[in-house]
């Protein structure tokens, strides 16, 4: 008896589950789907069966360079992630385990300058950019991901690093080992988790951002968040290459993203959720 | 001992990190600060110089300043109302006991990973086109006269896309919360007669509270600064009917070269952003003692 209402039961939330998971995900599902029509099938109303073509994708390259625009998403993605934890590793690394009456002031503080609207400071930047020449260079561009990021960083490395027990540590010193040692063979590899994690959902993060990336390139640097917004005024038909360069924009990320789902929640919500 | 060398480490190996941020925090702002009470225009630099607080008169008394202000409230409050209320309803649901949770929850949290301007180009083109979107195809399905969506009702609009991008974070942290509710409390509640809606009431509201803080704190944050998605779909029109804060900024700073105005309006955006912000800090303050 109990177990027939429990089949049933299970029956019932399943088919619910499925029915909005499905419709929340439709939006994605029908951009891969048209990505394969011709434009000619894209326009002819609702179908979920395309003809599995390719042509919208390598008209997306032959016309506008693809290639190049996800070049720069990777190099700045990847880029000022590397520049993150680069600068982030020490700073965690010292509170979490030299923690001092300031260091919850000074998380504090880091975590008040990811509040400050990026418009505010657009013009400033612009100038600064433009009269240093980074406008529309990759190596200003990552600085500037490397610094919307930071916080982020310091915050979820110093959640995993406090999670290394500080007894290891004292075992290691009595043991002889000099701080050199110690970072290198007792507490690197017990961090490498939470850096990997780290870095999946920095990485994440710099791939989509969508303000200064659109901003402050033109042609050169710019990734491929620029790109798309340069179909905001379509010309033509043009529906299934924004749905092909739409699906190659977001692929890894989705697939990277579906890996990192507990790290996301971690890293977003600054340890408070776990 | 060690100590006192561990301690100026320690000092040496956060000083990057806190310059690096303090620099970045401090110098545009500054800018940002002095400009609003300057006059330039980098097209006409003839007139340049101190204004005192006209720029901050001129931005307020612009028609465009009010409406900015309340799409931006309208945005922000919306999409809270939809996401919050939705997380914790499909948190509920995928927390069941169900064939395929795995998938289930991977679908529901693959829009957050879409970048805003594919989210909006996805949705303007795809989806709400008054003629070749799907919403157009089911309207003609039943009859009806398609929606044209960002021309009648864009705030809607955006306030469906954007919605749909951050819906999948709160349920994702919302069913993490969930999850870790003691089950054995669950059975209890359950053993003593209580049904679904007092247990939901009197045992898992509670338990979520704090994860509904940091949802609330967090989507408040982004949804304050949201940019790309009105750039790609109604570029702040018609008229002004879809500009918010950051876009009415934008559009002063570098369409129309106003860098005065922009800079007043920018710290006015500060302000606003700061007045969440201590919200925000006491709440996630309150965490990091646990």
């Amino acid at each position: 008896m109990a177990r027939s209402v429990t089949t049933q039961h299970k029956t019932i939330a399943t088919i619910a589950a499925w029915i909005v998971a499905l419709l929340i995900f439709f939006p994605i599902l029908y951009t891969i789907i048209t990505s394969f029509k011709s434009e000619q099938e894209a326009i002819q109303g609702f179908n979920l069966i395309p003809s599995g073509t390719f042509e919208s994708y390598i008209e997306v390259q032959a016309q506008s360079g693809y290639f190049k625009f996800f070049l720069n998403s990777v190099l700045l993605s990847v880029g000022s992630t590397i520049l993150a934890l680069l600068v982030a590793i020490p700073a965690a690394w010292s509170m979490a385990f030299a923690p001092t009456k300031r260091t919850k002031d000074i998380l504090m503080w880091m975590l008040s300058t990811k509040m400050m609207p990026a418009v505010a400071v657009l013009f400033p930047i612009y100038l600064i950019f433009r009269n240093l020449g980074l406008l529309d260079s990759r190596i200003g561009l990552m600085i500037m991901l490397m610094l919307i990021n930071l916080p982020i960083v310091v915050w979820m490395l110093y959640t995993y690093f406090r999670e290394i027990p500080g007894e290891i540590l004292e075992a290691a010193r009595m043991d002889g080992a000099s701080l050199w040692n110690e970072i290198i063979y007792v507490l690197t590899p017990m961090a490498v988790p939470g850096i990997a994690s780290t870095m999946l959902l920095n990485i994440i993060l710099a791939w989509n951002e969508a303000f200064w990336t659109i901003r402050l390139t033109t042609t050169e640097a710019a990734p491929l968040t620029a790109f798309i917004s340069s179909f905001s005024s379509p010309q033509g038909l043009f529906w299934a290459k924004l749905s092909a360069a739409s699906t190659l924009a977001i692929a890894p990320i989705l697939i990277m993203g579906w890996f990192s789902q507990k790290q996301l929640v971690r890293g977003l919500t600054f340890g408070a959720v776990k | 001992m060690a100590t006192q060398q561990t301690r100026s480490l320690a000092r040496f190996m956060m000083a990057p990190s806190v310059v690096l941020l303090l620099v970045w925090m401090v110098v545009p702002l500054a800018l940002t600060l002095w400009f609003s009470f300057q006059q330039y225009n980098p097209l006409n630099p003839i007139r340049d110089g101190f204004v005192g607080f006209s720029n901050y008169a001129l931005f307020y008394s612009n028609p465009a300043f009010l409406q900015s202000i309340l799409n931006t409230l309208t945005l922000v409050v919306s999409v809270l109302l939809i996401t919050v209320i939705g997380g914790i309803l499909l948190a509920l649901l995928i927390d069941q006991p169900m064939w395929g949770q795995g998938i289930v929850r991977i679908l529901v949290i693959s829009p957050f990973f879409v970048m805003p301007p594919v989210a909006a180009l996805v949705w303007k083109n795809m989806i709400m086109h008054p003629q070749y979107g799907v919403f157009a195809d089911i309207a003609r399905f039943f009859d009806a006269q398609p929606i044209d969506w960002f021309g009648q009702h864009p705030m809607l609009a955006i306030v469906i896309i954007v919605a749909w991008q951050w819906l999948p974070f709160a349920t994702l942290i919302l069913l993490t919360a969930l999850q870790s509710l003691d089950g054995e409390q669950k059975e209890a509640a359950e053993m003593d007669g209580a049904g679904f809606v007092s247990r939901f009431i009197y045992l898992t509201l509670p338990h979520m509270s704090r994860a509904i803080t940091v949802v609330i704190l967090i989507q408040t944050i982004f949804l304050l600064s949201v940019y790309a998605e009105i750039l790609v779909t109604t570029n702040g029109g018609p008229g002004y009917a879809s500009t918010n804060l950051p876009f009415l900024v934008y559009q002063k700073a570098l369409l129309e070269f106003k860098i005065g105005q922009a800079s007043a309006g920018g710290i006015i955006a500060v302000i606003l952003a700061n007045i969440v912000a201590f919200f925000a800090m006491r709440a996630v303050g309150k965490n990091l003692d646990k």
